[in-house]
C-alpha cells in the first residue's frame, strides 16, 4: 500500500493541516509520498521532505498549478494517483474543491472528512453537522479521501529526509482562469490551528464591537472566530466563520462570547477541549456544552477578562 | 441562457436528528423535511439571474425520493419554469448524484449548472465539483459572487484565506456559499401557479446510469457527549477555574 497525500501550501509556506493529513496516512498505514502541486513552491518541497514518515515527495511545478485551479491541478492528482491504495487531502477549501473531482476522475466514490480511521478501508466521519458518527467502508480500489485536520494529532514537521521528485506532467484545461484574491491579513494566529480561540456571536452587535475580542484574544495569544450570524450580519469577513459549514476547530480553550450556540455552530466547535460560554440569556443552548458558563453582559465580561489574564 | 439547477430534498436545519437504537441511521420518521438551505440560495441565485435578463430558461433538478417533488414545486413557486425529478428510493452517494445530474446535462445542455455546495445530512461537499469533472467544465465552488458576462463567468468564492475570484468559460458549474444571497419566500399566487408547471419524471434507468457504490455506511452513532459543565458566578471565578482548574491560560 502506498498513500499519495496532496500538500496544502500556498506556493510558499506548507500549511500545518498537512501535518494531521499525514498522520492519518500513517494510521492507515503504508509508504506515504506528498504531492506538491505549484508554482516556485522549492521551499515547500524542501519543508514537505522534512515531515517525518514521508518517504518521497513529488513536485509538480508549473504555472498551471499555481492558483490550485482544480480544472488542472485535479487531472494531475487522478493522473499520479492512478498509481496508489489511496489518496489523501486536507479538508481545507482547497481540498474540498479539487479532491471530489479526482475521485470522479478515477470514477470512485470520495469519503469526505473523516475524524478516524479504523482500518485500511474504514473510517469514521461526521454526518448531520456532527449529531451523528458514521462508520463507513470503501472498497473502491482507490480510496479518495479528505482528512478534518482536528481528529488527528500532527507529526512532527521535522525529522524526515525524504526523496524530492520533480512530476513532468502538465495539465492545463483552459476552461479556468485566476482572476485574483483578497485574504484576510492577521498576526493573530490561524484559527484551525490556535491553541486559544475567543469567538464572537450576534451578541457583539456590531463589527467595531469585535475590537474588545480581538484585545482579549491578543492577551491570550488567541484566534478569533466568528458565529454565522456575526458573518451574515456583515460583522467580520467569512474567513472567520466557525460552524458546520464553515472551519472546523478544537483548541485547546474555545472562548464562545455572545453566541447562542446553534447546531450548526457547535458542530464547528464541540471538540474543543475546554469551552467557555459568556452570553447574558441563561437560556442559550451554548451553556449545554460548557465546560464554564458565565451570565454576564459580555460588554462588561469581557474587558474584565482582558484585565485579569 | 438555459440555467439548471440541482435541488435535494433534506432533514430541517432546525431538526436535531437522533441515531436510530440499531445504529442503522439516522431516525427521519415523522421529521420535517425542507429544501437543503444551499439549494435554496442556488435557486434564488438562477431566479435573479432570470429577472436581470441574463437567464432565459430555470430546470430544477432533484434526485431523490417521490417525495422530492415537493422541493421541486417549492423551487417551481420561487421562479423556477419547469423541474425533473429522477426518482431514487435508495439513498444515492455523490458520485451516482453526479452521473445521473451528468445524463440531465446532456439533455437539457445547460450554459450554468447551479448546486449547493453541501447537504446539511450527508455533509459531503462532492456532486459540483464531481459533475464538473464528469462534465469537463469549470467549477466555481462555494461561490459568494456570481457575474455572468459573455461567454465567461466570474465566480468568488469563499476560502479560507478569504475570497478568491475565478473565471470560467461557459458552460460551467457553481456551487453556492451562504453569503451568495438571501433566499426569497414564495408567494401563494406563485405557490399556485407552481402547481402546474411541468414534472417530468425520470429514472436512473431510462438515463442509462448505474448508481453502484463501492462505499457501505457500516453503523452510524451518536457523537460522544460532553459532560455538563458549570456556571461560574464571576469574570474573577472564570479566570481562576481557567487557570488553576482547566489550566488552559
Amino acid at each position: 500500500m502506498t498513500i499519495l497525500v496532496i500538500a496544502e501550501h500556498d506556493n510558499k509556506v506548507l500549511a500545518p493541516a498537512t501535518l494531521n493529513t499525514v498522520a492519518a496516512a500513517v494510521k492507515i498505514g503504508g509508504d506515504i509520498h506528498l504531492l506538491v502541486a505549484g508554482q516556485g513552491a522549492g521551499a515547500v518541497a524542501e519543508s514537505a521532505a522534512k515531515i517525518a514518515g514521508v518517504a518521497k515527495v513529488l513536485v509538480a511545478d508549473n504555472a498551471a498549478y499555481a492558483h490550485q485551479l482544480p480544472e488542472n491541478v485535479a487531472p494531475l492528482v487522478a493522473e499520479l494517483g492512478a498509481g496508489y491504495s489511496h489518496i489523501l487531502a486536507a479538508a481545507t477549501s482547497n481540498g474540498k474543491n479539487i479532491l471530489p473531482r479526482v475521485a470522479a476522475q478515477l470514477d470512485v466514490d470520495q469519503i469526505s472528512e473523516i475524524i478516524s480511521v479504523e482500518s485500511a478501508d474504514t473510517f469514521k466521519r461526521p454526518i448531520y453537522a456532527g449529531n451523528a458518527i458514521a462508520t463507513v467502508q470503501s472498497s473502491a480500489a482507490i480510496k479518495v479521501i479528505t482528512v478534518r485536520a482536528t481528529g488527528f494529532d500532527p507529526v512532527a514537521a521535522e525529522g524526515g529526509s525524504a526523496a524530492v521528485e520533480a512530476v513532468a506532467a502538465v495539465h492545463d484545461a483552459g476552461t479556468s482562469s485566476f482572476v485574483g484574491e483578497e485574504l484576510a491579513k492577521s498576526d493573530r494566529p490561524e484559527l484551525t490551528a490556535a491553541k486559544i480561540v475567543v469567538s464572537g456571536g450576534r451578541g457583539m452587535q456590531n463589527g467595531d464591537n469585535f475590537k474588545h475580542l480581538y484585545a482579549l484574544a491578543d492577551k491570550l495569544g488567541a484566534a478569533v472566530g466568528a458565529s454565522r450570524a456575526a458573518v451574515d450580519a456583515g460583522f467580520v469577513p467569512n474567513d472567520m466563520q466557525v460552524g458546520q459549514t464553515g472551519k472546523i476547530v478544537a483548541p485547546q480553550l474555545y472562548i464562545a462570547v455572545g453566541i447562542s450556540g446553534a447546531i450548526q455552530h457547535l458542530a464547528g466547535m464541540k471538540d474543543s477541549k475546554v469551552i467557555v460560554a459568556i452570553n447574558k440569556d441563561e437560556e442559550a443552548p451554548i451553556f449545554q456544552v460548557a465546560d464554564y458558563g458565565l451570565v454576564a453582559d459580555l460588554f462588561e465580561a469581557i474587558p474584565e477578562f482582558e484585565k485579569l489574564v | 441562457m438555459k440555467v439548471l439547477v440541482a435541488v435535494k430534498r433534506v432533514v430541517d436545519y432546525n431538526v436535531k436528528v437522533r441515531v436510530k437504537a440499531d445504529n442503522s441511521g439516522v431516525d427521519l420518521a415523522n421529521v420535517k423535511m425542507s429544501m437543503n438551505p444551499f439549494c435554496e440560495i442556488a435557486v434564488e441565485e438562477a431566479v435573479r439571474l432570470k429577472e436581470k435578463g441574463v437567464a432565459t430558461e430555470i430546470v430544477v433538478v432533484s434526485i431523490g425520493p417521490s417525495t422530492a417533488q415537493e422541493q421541486l414545486r417549492t423551487a417551481l413557486a420561487l421562479g423556477a419554469d419547469r423541474a425533473i425529478l429522477v426518482e431514487s428510493a435508495d439513498e444515492l452517494n455523490s458520485l451516482a448524484v453526479a452521473k445521473l445530474l451528468k445524463a440531465v446535462v446532456d439533455k437539457e445542455q445547460p450554459q450554468l449548472v447551479i448546486l449547493g455546495k453541501q447537504a446539511i445530512d450527508s455533509d459531503n461537499n462532492q456532486t459540483g465539483q464531481m459533475l464538473a469533472a464528469l462534465t469537463g467544465y469549470g467549477q466555481g465552488t462555494f461561490a459568494s459572487k456570481v457575474e455572468v458576462s459573455g461567454d465567461s463567468v466570474a465566480v468568488t468564492r469563499e476560502v479560507d484565506g478569504g475570497g478568491q475570484t475565478v473565471s470560467l468559460k461557459l458552460p460551467a458549474i457553481v456551487t453556492t456559499d451562504l453569503r451568495l444571497n438571501e433566499p426569497r419566500y414564495a408567494s401563494l399566487p406563485n405557490i399556485m401557479k407552481a402547481k402546474k408547471k411541468p414534472l417530468e419524471v425520470l429514472t436512473p434507468d431510462a438515463l442509462g446510469v448505474s448508481t453502484a457504490s463501492t462505499t457501505k455506511t457500516l453503523k452510524v452513532e451518536a457523537p460522544a457527549a460532553r459532560s455538563a459543565g458549570i456556571k461560574v458566578k464571576s469574570v474573577a471565578e472564570l479566570v481562576e477555574k481557567l487557570k488553576n482548574e482547566a489550566k488552559v491560560i
